[in-house]
């Protein structure tokens, strides 16, 4: 019994994993009528089929690495456990991964780590940059721009990174080489990366969004949001749209299209403090002024679940496997299963040492470490189960050498997309799509049957439409009028001589009725 | 407490020697690789791009002949051997890897019509003007370049009473049929035909025997008829009345009972043998009288020559060209050929050349390595995915056509809308049903005669 149970759970799980490889559902073959199409779909179904099945075994048998896990025993509690005491129990190489930098003059740090989570850039308020291999806990490069500092991004190599200083947004090389300076971005305030289009996106003082091309060098779009300063900016990484958090609560989504915003939502009562996303696009997570932490479904722009962080949330950041992290001022919160399913405690909670408030929090890609910015240096910090275990080489490689570097780099820039391509929807790229001309002669005509049916049922007299383009004869004109009157006036008789023939199907059974006395009623012959 | 973390050791992710390939890993969960049709699509726009861009498909040309090359015959045993016939009685074999003329076969006074090798590539039948037709031995290897000393004597002569115009060679045994006022079926070893075939009174333009069904051939003769026959009954079995002559037939080497027709109205088409009264495929795309047309042994696409300067190859049951080949120098193609492996075309025309293309105009010559195999399916999958959107079938079907052909195929385009047009408003405007509609398929059919 306990093994069919479980057996039938295995079969569920199985068919979890061979859905998460399906793109989509199957398409039903039922109105085709060409055989050679139909033929061709039966096979491209099998072949599919044959896919996710065999994806769903390699990622049960062939993966190299396991995930992280942290199991609390007894009476125990995940949350109540401390980085010192992860620390102790945890094997020599991975204790290596959680340090603190203390540097504590040079202002509050944001940090940004590269794709393949090797290397990681930090930068101070007041203008203090440096480049870390922090696994081998490798300064590679320290540099002092001396200026205001507010926001850095690696670029799409670990050799190029974007810093957002006073004025403008400047491009350093590792070495420390000022290699750029965009005069375009003025008082950035936020940037992002989107390393599929190799888009340098800033947001600045003025609420004025911009999108750059840093492989050819032109800005693609500068959009006015019209919604004030905005210092809170987020990427989806599932189609590369830009989440721009407002200060009147409402958040709104980016694409360099289009001069409006794809999408609004109305998110907090009060400022949006932090945005995040979570990898797969699923959902999305806003804390606000109010020190509330919504999560959304950002497809169907839905709220499910509401925390409250104990102070107003001053960073939100989601890792690859769904643990979201909160940081409000000293207090670091890790939830767990927070965004499909509400849950009642953290998973794991830190307190920055010094009372020193935490900056800007960021998730490292495929390790289990979360890199804390606060205003007196940076705090790695260990979160078992929150990175992806398996990274894929053609995707963000740790263990990277120069030569798959600059491989990696020409294949990026060939399979460059355009930012036209940016879209809510990503899977309708190569959909049959109704041309705009179809729309708009469906909509008129539908337009025109409506005005037709209300004139009839109003009694009045079809106006005939006045059109001049072409041949327009007075005798063709004419013609139509009739046409018009003729058919409302024969759906008018033919409704009559509908209604007529209801009345008079119903006459005999309560003549019939009639007839007989009321008292006699129950002596009538039935049927 | 319990804890473990994310924990990768050096040795296992890194290669021991730098001899060692490096080791790549691969997640395939979709969440790591987002916009995948995004993807998808950019390399399916610059592999279209880069097929263009590599579209080279003129190899080289055969010159020796001195007048207009009017047939051509493949050795069905050796695939770097071909012959070829001209308009002055040159009959020449020809080494195509080298593109040098290995034997000349003289003795055709006037123009050689025929030409066909038989299976086991040893002996060579022509037939010209001069109402002769000639048997030759075909050496079996080829040593050193043709002088004027190594005459070829021919191992038999036939003498006829008309002139010749077509001949092929059975795929088994050792008999050929020639066609010229009627069929006639021959016997190497006899000198006068052994069977002779007479339906209707016009000359046979060219006959074909079937490469699956070996004892059916099919003729077509300026009667505008195609005639099937079958040397087993020693009767002919059916024939078929076009509108238009059809200059030549080919049978598909895969279906047995396939074979397609190249029209005087520049169309191609395709019958099934056993069901004569419509055609299984009208391809169109030539604007003159296509002249030659060969299957290629994958049995998937043929190559058609015209009179209008251009060969064009055709997949066997779509109803236009895939691909157009055409130069200043090439004036009207007569003769065309697939390669017996499928890669190649020859081409004989007008201005005494042959000319050597690739099947694939795009495709890499050589070996190629594993990677390079891959990629080339890979992106010919993407593009197969994609090649419905406006950007990508724009740049795939993109062909620069010689300007008088450009203009001739709209002008015929033209013409055919306009007909299309009259023919519906002639039926909109006469009683329902009193003009019937028929298919394309049947409507160039005449008759059909047992």
């Amino acid at each position: 019994m306990e093994s069919e149970i479980a057996s039938e759970k295995d079969g569920t799980k199985e068919a979890a994993v061979v859905a998460k490889y399906k793109r989509g559902a199957k398409t039903s073959l039922k109105g085709i009528v060409n055989k050679k199409v139909k033929r061709q779909l039966v096979e491209k179904e099998v072949l599919f089929e044959e896919a996710a099945v065999t994806a769903s075994k390699v990622e049960q048998w062939l993966l190299p690495s396991e995930g992280g896990y942290l199991e609390a025993e007894g009476l125990e509690d995940t949350r109540h456990f401390s980085q010192e005491s992860i620390v102790k129990e945890v094997d020599v190489m991975s204790a290596r991964k959680a340090f603190d930098l203390s540097l504590p003059d040079l202002g509050p740090y944001v940090q940004d780590y590269n794709r393949s989570g090797r290397y990681l850039v930090l930068a101070g308020r007041k203008g203090h940059l440096a480049i870390m291999d922090w696994k081998q806990a490798r300064l590679i490069m320290e540099l002092q721009v001396r200026e205001t500092v507010r926001d850095v991004k690696y670029l799409h190599n670990e050799l190029f990174f974007a810093v957002a200083q006073k004025k403008y947004v400047y491009i350093y090389d590792k070495k420390g080489v000022e290699i750029h300076c965009l005069r375009d971005h003025i008082s950035p305030l936020k940037l992002e990366f989107l390393p599929h289009h190799f888009l340098l996106a800033s947001v600045d003082k003025g609420g004025v969004l911009r999108y750059q091309d840093t492989s050819t060098g032109h800005m693609v779009a500068q959009h006015r949001t019209h919604l004030g300063r905005s210092g809170v900016m987020c990427m989806n990484p599932y189609n590369s749209v830009m989440g721009l958090g407002h200060s009147n609560g409402s958040v709104t989504m980016w694409s360099p299209n289009m001069s409006t915003p794809l999408a609004t939502i109305l998110c907090q009562r009060g400022p949006v403090t932090a945005v995040a996303f979570e990898q797969a696009g699923l959902q999305m997570v806003t804390g606000g002024m109010d020190g509330k932490v919504k999560v959304w479904d950002v497809r169907k722009l839905v709220p499910l679940h509401t925390y409250f962080a104990p102070t107003t949330p001053k960073s939100l950041d989601i890792s690859q496997k769904g643990l979201l992290a909160v940081a409000s001022g000293s207090k670091i919160e890790i939830w767990r299963d927070a965004l499909t399913s509400k849950q009642v405690k953290p998973y794991m909670t830190h307190r920055l040492a010094k009372a020193a408030q935490a900056q800007d929090l960021s998730f490292c890609p495929y390790e289990d470490v979360l890199a804390v910015g606060h205003s007196t240096g940076l705090s790695s910090l260990l979160v078992p189960g929150s990175g992806e275990p398996n990274f894929d080489t053609y995707v963000a490689n740790p263990f990277e050498t120069v030569k798959q570097r600059r491989e990696a780099e020409v294949h990026s820039l060939l399979d460059k997309l355009p930012s036209e391509l940016i879209v809510l929807d990503p899977t309708q790229v190569g959909a049959v799509q109704r041309s705009g001309k179809e729309n708009v002669l469906a909509k008129s005509s539908l337009r025109r049957e409506a005005n037709i049916a209300n004139a009839v049922a109003a009694g009045k007299p079809v106006a005939v439409k006045h059109k001049t383009k072409g041949r327009d004869k007075p005798s063709k004109r004419h013609r139509k009028k009739f046409t018009n009157v003729i058919t409302a006036t024969r759906a008018k008789i033919a409704e009559q001589s509908a209604a007529k023939a209801k009345a008079s199907q119903v006459k005999p059974v309560s003549e019939d009725n009639d007839s007989i006395p009321r008292a006699l009623a129950r002596f009538k012959r039935k049927g | 407490m319990k804890v473990k973390l994310i924990t990768r050791s050096e040795d296992d992710f890194t290669r021991e020697r730098s001899q060692d390939l490096q080791k790549v890993f691969r997640n395939l969960d979709p969440s790591l690789h987002p916009q995948e049709r995004a993807h998808e699509y950019v390399r399916a726009l610059n592999a279209v791009k880069l097929e263009k861009v590599f579209a080279k498909p003129f190899i080289g040309a055969l010159s020796g002949h001195m007048d207009g090359v009017s047939c051509l015959a493949k050795n069905p045993r050796h695939l770097n051997s071909l012959v070829s016939a001209s308009l002055d009685g040159d009959i020449r074999l020809w080494d195509v890897a080298y593109k040098r003329t290995v034997r000349q076969f003289p003795g055709h006074k006037g123009a050689v019509r025929g030409l066909a090798v038989s299976r086991d590539g040893e002996h060579l039948v022509s037939c010209g003007d001069d109402c002769v037709v000639r048997l030759w031995q075909i050496p079996g290897s080829f040593v050193g370049e043709a002088t004027g000393e190594d005459v070829d004597v021919p191992l038999a002569t036939y003498q006829g009473k008309n002139a010749f115009r077509t001949v092929d060679h059975h795929w088994n045994s050792s008999i050929f049929v020639t066609g010229g006022s009627q069929v006639d079926v021959w016997d190497h070893n006899r000198s006068e035909p052994t069977n002779s075939f007479t339906w209707g009174a016009d000359s046979i333009v060219s006959v074909r025997f079937n490469p699956s069904e070996t004892d059916v051939f099919a003729t077509t003769a300026s009667d505008r008829s195609i005639a099937l026959y079958d040397l087993r009954m020693g009767t002919p079995l059916r024939k078929l009345i076009m509108q238009t002559r059809t200059n030549m037939v080919s049978w598909n080497p895969r279906e047995a009972f396939n074979f397609t027709s190249a029209n005087e109205d520049g169309n191609c088409y395709s019958y099934d043998m056993r069901k004569l009264n419509r055609a299984t495929c009208i391809h169109m795309d030539h604007v003159s009288a296509v002249m030659d047309v060969d299957f290629s042994p994958t049995g998937r696409e043929f190559v058609t020559g015209s009179y209008d300067r251009t060969i064009r190859i055709f997949p066997y049951n779509g109803g236009h060209s895939k691909e157009v080949y055409h130069t200043k120098r090439m004036q009207r193609v007569f003769a065309v050929k697939f390669s017996g492996d499928g890669s190649y075309l020859m081409s004989g025309s007008d201005d005494t050349n042959i000319r050597l293309w690739k099947g694939k105009a795009s495709e890499q010559l050589g070996v190629l390595l594993p990677r390079e195999k891959q990629k080339h399916a890979y992106l010919s999958a993407v593009k197969e995915r994609y090649k419905h959107l406006p950007e990508i079938s724009r740049i795939d079907r993109y062909r620069h056509l010689p300007k008088p052909v450009y203009k001739a195929t709209k002008v015929r385009h033209a013409s055919d809308d306009a007909e299309r047009k009259r023919a519906s408003r002639k039926r909109a405007h006469s009683a329902p049903g009193s003009i019937p509609h028929t298919p394309a398929r049947k409507k160039r059919i005449v008759a059909e005669l047992e």
